[in-house]
């Protein structure tokens, strides 16, 4: 069975609940600790989202110094699927497996919302289940969530394609281009705002047109995955 | 015991949300005169012995980890105290004595 490993940092809040997105995706999910030197032979990795550290010097800082990061980005560099979630998406810009950073939200308050996102990208580790354009609904909370970089990186990732999350109708926190999710050069490596893993099953989910909380758009991103590793 | 200052701030062309919210007090208290703030970090670092391998240290430190460049700029590495006056053109930034009295 494929195993995905979802790393737990002091201060990690959606640990256990991108664990159960991995098991309701259909493999095996395995907790690793930030203190560990061991990818315990996972086949992808999920860096979940929180407060790790208590954001203390910058969010994702600190832990993207974790002993379990040395291993996390020669994993990343060498093709494995990697996920950063809110808090997982600081920790990849921190360790520069993702260009850019996160900054205070331009309204200064904290935000939680169902928020719809466009799929930019359906070639990346993490999207290849989606159909290009497809417009998600995928629940957002964050204090600092706004995407920034310099010009000619902004550019760079739109010529290239590797914007692969953006934010429709309302843009929540000041990110530029509406960016909620970018991806590196070559695709494996995924990182973005909102909390796919709070929409894998009804009853649980964002509200969406149909019924409230009933929205598992979050689920494909976690099975596009483990299809991909099952297949090759 | 030497203290090294280094002191970080939001890049100035990116929107400082903190200094905008206590800008945005100061003038909901009638203090017109000031039309801006920018809130950064100042980070004291407590050493034995302030010697060039240690300020080459803490310039890397400064760089690499107490600020990321994307967002913001190391603004100075300042030796608090009595310590003796020390400055190298190759670091990034430059290194002062000042008198904390």
């Amino acid at each position: 069975m494929t195993r995905v490993g979802v790393v737990t940092f002091p201060g990690s809040l959606d640990d256990r609940d991108a664990q159960r997105a991995v098991r309701l995706a259909g493999a095996e999910p395995v907790a690793l600790w930030h203190g560990d030197h061991d990818l315990q032979g996972v086949d992808a990795i999920v860096l979940p989202g929180g407060f790790s550290y208590g954001d203390y010097l910058r969010c994702g800082a600190i832990a993207s110094l974790s002993p379990i990061m040395a291993e996390v980005i020669s994993a990343a560099n060498s093709g494995m699927p990697v996920l950063g979630i809110c808090n997982g998406f600081q920790m990849l810009t921190e360790a520069h497996l993702l260009p850019g950073g996160l900054i205070r939200n331009d309204h200064g308050s904290f935000i939680c919302r169902d928020q719809t996102l466009r799929v930019e990208n359906t070639d990346t580790a993490w999207t290849s289940g989606y159909a290009a354009g497809a417009e998600i609904i995928i629940p957002l909370k964050n204090g600092e969530g706004g995407f920034i970089a310099d010009a000619d990186t902004i550019a760079r990732l739109e010529g290239d394609g590797r914007v692969v999350f953006r934010y429709v109708d309302v843009n929540p926190n000041g990110s530029i281009n509406n960016i909620a999710g970018i991806s590196n050069e070559r695709g494996n490596v995924v990182g973005l705002m909102p909390h796919p893993e709070h929409a894998i099953e009804e009853g649980f989910g964002p509200d969406t047109a149909l019924a409230m909380r009933n929205g598992t758009d979050g689920l494909t991103m976690f099975t596009s995955a483990i299809t991909a590793l099952i297949s090759a | 015991m030497p203290t090294i200052v280094v002191e970080v701030m939001p890049k100035a062309e990116l929107l400082d949300p903190q200094g905008k919210a206590v800008a945005g007090a100061l003038s909901r208290l009638g203090k017109s005169q000031y039309t801006g703030v920018r809130i950064g970090k100042r980070f004291e670092l407590t050493v034995d012995e302030v010697t060039d391998a240690v300020l080459a240290d803490v310039t890397d430190l400064a760089n690499d980890m107490f600020s990321n460049s994307v967002i913001e700029d190391v603004v100075s590495i300042t030796v608090a105290g009595s310590t003796p006056v020390v400055h190298d053109e190759t670091l990034a930034v430059s290194i002062e004595t000042v008198d904390e009295n």
